[in-house]
């Protein structure tokens, strides 16, 4: 570490350190998530789910990720070559990068920039666009109805997110991730702002394209959505990159409504952690209980309900402060 | 106005309450059956394939070979050959074979069955990797069955006893229709007198 | 990349033969507009077994069997109407206690089978969860009903003169134990599915059947009774014992994909009224008939016997020309009649809808294919 701070200076030091970690965290994380929805969803369902390899098939996610990776890939002919293989990584970059903003405890941080939420918002819309891509490249007609589907749902869905987080913004007067958690280190915004809190965990499955709203890959309609094409490592990559998501959304949402590394007793990473993984729990319970919402419904509810809701909150919001 | 939030409020109350369910049934016990693990006994009157009934009395088949399962048989899947041996009464199976990979379960064969000789078996784990595994040679598992219960094991008979059987059957035949015959050649004469 | 001609405003999409939610192999070729179906078209015949046909060279007996695979959902109501017919033609009359059965029985399989339905119908919309708890009840159901009849799903139970053997006071006290755990259950289900708002609203006004556009295509089942028609072969035509006992026929309002559901839910509960009725009628006596021949040789003649199963009505004609087998068996299945409105409910509805209503239809393919 040292010596590495000699060499590139503090700040480059952190970058390599933090971007090794960052990997590391992604990719630890993802196996978790896949084996923490498929107990969570078992005992929902009243069966044990993976329980063969490892301790309760606590590597069972490990053992399928080498399968994946043992996999041919398979490139159909029809596809658009170039296209197709890019979405992979198009998709799974943004939300690494995403991870250089969120602030885990008052440290650790790899770059706090002055605009993070931001570039969160910004980074997690690109995962649109691979979307778009895989789906179009494809050429299959099912995978262009999920990437179509895709773009139109964030679209509508991003609008009330934004929104919703400019409510907090208001409130904080800072763009920066650090200075939203130090705000809250009396009350979580969260209790002020539950209507904010809910919409923006609507809006944050719907960016996150999970049931109720997977409508991109909607198994019973589109068969795989927009990556029925894929196989292999490259099928891989578009799982890893929708269980970091998740990671990402709930982060956000943490630092925003539930006080980020705030908490007693324990260190700041513990309970930033905790409360991440308690959101992305959340997440699946919603998955494994609803049935997935129709299409015009779906923007419907966007339009008619979460925009004016948002507005309404934001307005609220704004009136409050300025009276106070 | 009003009604938008009430329906609002109506159908977020809806979706807590089906988050209730679920949660609920997520704390409680699994009712799954872990199944290399654990097995289920099957109920006595599960059908399996069907197999020759162990006679409490005899230690053996009670098969006549009389081929009536065969014949009820909607897919014609079991063959029976059967040959009487000498100083029994009835029929004996020597061959009993069922190619269980066209059986369809109905049970009819052990309804036709005179002598009741069929049971359902309890055997459910049935995978292989030839087709040929599962021509059922009744009565050699019928034979392990015998081992098992610690029962003298019945022999299957071998072409040889076949021939030795069908020969003794023949020759008794034989001498019964000369029997037969005896008497008739003596009478015979004497019906043309009494024309 | 293909090249498309532009000059198309619409494009083909092949639903099936191998889609997650179309039951089995059945294909649905789309015309589309954007996401929007302007022409359906099911396609059927990927599991025809030629069941007919095989009735033709096998005699009465022999042919039992295949009943069970026709439908394999609600088999034990197969092997009932073709019995019925069966005994029609020899003359035979069932003594009361097999009746008995036969009726307790049929109902707990027209139960198991709407609780499959109902789990996949939710798994068509999306929802996973609603199946395993359907699966557990029907589990539980299938415990019992392998204890009478041997198997646990394509059933080979009634024989032409009544059933081949008898219920034990275990089964008895097991399905009276099922009874009250499955009606406890209905509320988790309410709750789960039925009040969701998302369900709802994927339900509601859509897939609607009038009444006449449903006498016109002849459906039957919980489809014509979901759009108000109160017709119930168990209640229009009464048969086996089911005159004996008190049971209402839930019907729906619209004719919407909710209204069917409801019916089918409402019809579990009725079911399980008639088998409570019936297990404390319960009369003793033979289970066989005595003048069942061992050979089955009708007269010339020809019969049609129809029963109610899960999906609507199911008719069997046997003609038979005094030989030991029949001369031409006809199946008249409910599911068959039942898909042929789908090109006209799917006409301008979106995929997700054409899924819904697909599901709503409760089609067994085997029992369309035969």
């Amino acid at each position: 570490m040292e010596m590495l701070a000699q060499f590139l200076g503090t700040e480059g030091a952190r970058m390599i350190v933090g971007l090794v970690g960052v990997i590391a965290l992604v990719s630890v994380n993802a196996l978790f998530l896949i084996w923490m929805e498929r107990k969570v969803a078992a005992h929902m369902q009243l069966r044990p789910g993976p329980m063969e390899v490892g301790p309760h098939g606590a590597i069972q996610t490990v053992a399928d990720a080498l399968k994946l990776m043992g996999k041919e890939l398979i490139t159909p002919d029809e596809v658009d070559k170039p296209i197709f293989w890019l979405a992979p990584i198009v998709v799974f970059l943004p939300v690494l990068l995403s991870f250089l903003v969120v602030p885990f405890s008052s440290t650790w941080i790899i770059k706090d920039m002055n605009v993070g939420i931001v570039l969160i918002l910004a980074f997690s819309t690109l995962s649109v666009l691979a979307i778009l891509m895989a789906g179009w490249a494809s050429n299959n007609k099912y995978a262009v109805f999920g990437a179509i589907r895709s773009v139109a749902q964030n679209i509508a869905y991003e609008i009330p997110l934004l929104i919703t987080v400019m409510s907090i913004i208001l409130m904080v007067g800072s763009f920066k991730l650090s200075d939203i958690v130090a705000a809250q280190s009396q009350y979580w915004f969260v209790l002020l702002q539950p209507l904010a809190f809910i919409l923006f965990i609507i809006c944050a499955t719907a960016e996150t394209n999970r049931a109720p709203f997977d409508l991109p890959e909607a198994e019973s309609e589109l068969v795989a959505g927009f990556h029925t094409e894929y196989s292999g490592m490259r099928f891989a990559l578009f799982f890893l990159a929708e269980y970091t998501n998740m990671f990402i959304a709930s982060a956000v949402a943490t630092v925003l409504f539930l006080g980020g590394w705030h908490g007693p007793f324990l260190p700041g990473v513990i309970w930033f952690l905790l409360k991440v993984y308690a959101l992305i729990f959340l997440m699946m319970w919603f998955r494994w209980t609803f049935p997935r919402v129709r299409f015009d419904q779906l923007l419907n509810f966007a339009w008619k309900i979460l925009i004016p809701l948002a507005f309404a909150n934001l307005l609220i919001t704004a009136l409050v402060l300025k009276l106070r | 106005m009003i009604n938008y939030f009430k329906e609002i409020a109506v159908g977020f109350y809806s979706l807590l309450a089906g988050m209730a369910v679920t949660i609920r049934y997520f704390v409680k016990p699994i009712v799954t059956v872990q199944y290399p693990r654990q097995k289920i006994t099957m109920t006595p009157r599960y059908r399996g394939y069907p197999q020759l009934i162990i006679d409490s009395e005899t230690g053996t088949h009670r098969c006549i070979a009389c081929e009536m399962c065969s014949r009820i048989c909607p897919s014609q899947l079991i063959t029976v050959e059967g040959t009487k041996f000498p100083g029994e009464k009835q029929k004996r199976a020597t061959k009993y074979l069922h190619e269980h990979y066209y059986c369809s379960f109905c049970g009819l064969c052990t309804e036709a069955c005179p002598t009741t000789a069929l049971e359902y078996s309890k055997e459910y784990r049935l995978a292989g990797f030839h087709r040929e595994d599962f021509v059922f040679d009744h009565l050699v598992l019928l034979q392990k069955r015998q081992q098992a219960a610690g029962l003298p094991m019945t022999p299957v008979p071998t072409a040889a006893d076949i021939a030795a059987a069908e020969a003794a059957e023949a020759a008794a035949k034989e001498a019964k229709a000369k029997a037969a015959e005896k008497p008739k050649a003596e009478k015979a004469p004497a019906e043309e007198v009494k024309e | 990349m293909i090249e498309y001609d532009i000059e198309e405003k619409t494009y083909t999409l092949n639903l099936g033969p191998q889609h997650p939610s179309t039951h089995g192999v059945l294909r649905v070729l789309l015309e589309m507009e954007g996401e929007f179906i302007t022409k359906a078209e099911p396609v059927i015949g990927y599991g025809h077994r030629a069941h007919e046909h095989m009735a033709e060279n096998r005699n009465y007996l022999q042919f039992l069997p295949n009943m069970g695979r026709v439908d394999y959902l609600h088999a034990l109501a197969f092997n009932q109407g073709y019995c019925m017919a069966v005994e029609k033609l020899i003359g035979v009359t069932v003594p009361e206690r097999a009746e008995f059965i036969r009726v307790i029985t049929a109902e707990l399989n027209r139960v198991s089978s709407h609780l499959v339905w109902l789990g996949a119908y939710l798994l068509d919309l999306g929802a996973f969860t609603p199946i395993l708890y359907s699966f557990d009840d029907r589990e539980n159901l299938l415990d019992l009903l392998d204890r009478v009849t041997g198997s646990r799903l394509t059933y080979c139970y009634y024989r032409p003169g009544g059933v081949p053997t008898d219920i034990d006071e275990e089964f008895i006290t097991g399905t009276r134990a099922f009874i009250k755990r499955l009606r406890t259950r209905f509320a988790d289900y309410d709750n789960l599915v039925t009040k969701n708002v998302i369900f709802i609203n994927r339900t509601k006004d859509v897939g609607l059947i009038t009444k006449d556009q449903c006498v016109k295509y002849g459906l039957t089942g919980p489809f014509l009774r979901g759009s108000g028609i109160p017709y119930d072969i168990r209640k229009s035509e009464p048969y086996s014992a089911y005159p004996l006992f008190d049971f209402e026929i839930p019907i729906g309002e619209k004719g919407d994909i909710l209204d069917r559901y409801v019916v089918r839910v409402k019809e579990m509960e009725q079911s399980l009224r008639i088998i409570e009725q019936a297990l404390d009628k319960l009369p003793n006596g033979p289970i066989m008939a005595e003048k069942v021949p061992k050979r089955i040789k009708p007269a010339e003649g020809e019969v049609y016997q129809a029963v109610e199963t899960a999906r609507g009505e199911f008719g069997c004609y046997i003609v038979s020309q005094g030989d030991v087998k029949p001369y031409r068996i006809k199946l008249r299945v409910p599911s068959f009649a039942n898909l042929s409105i789908l090109p006209e409910l799917a006409v301008d509805t979106l995929v997700a809808d054409l899924v819904a209503i697909l599901g709503s239809v409760d089609v067994v393919v085997p029992e369309i294919d035969r």
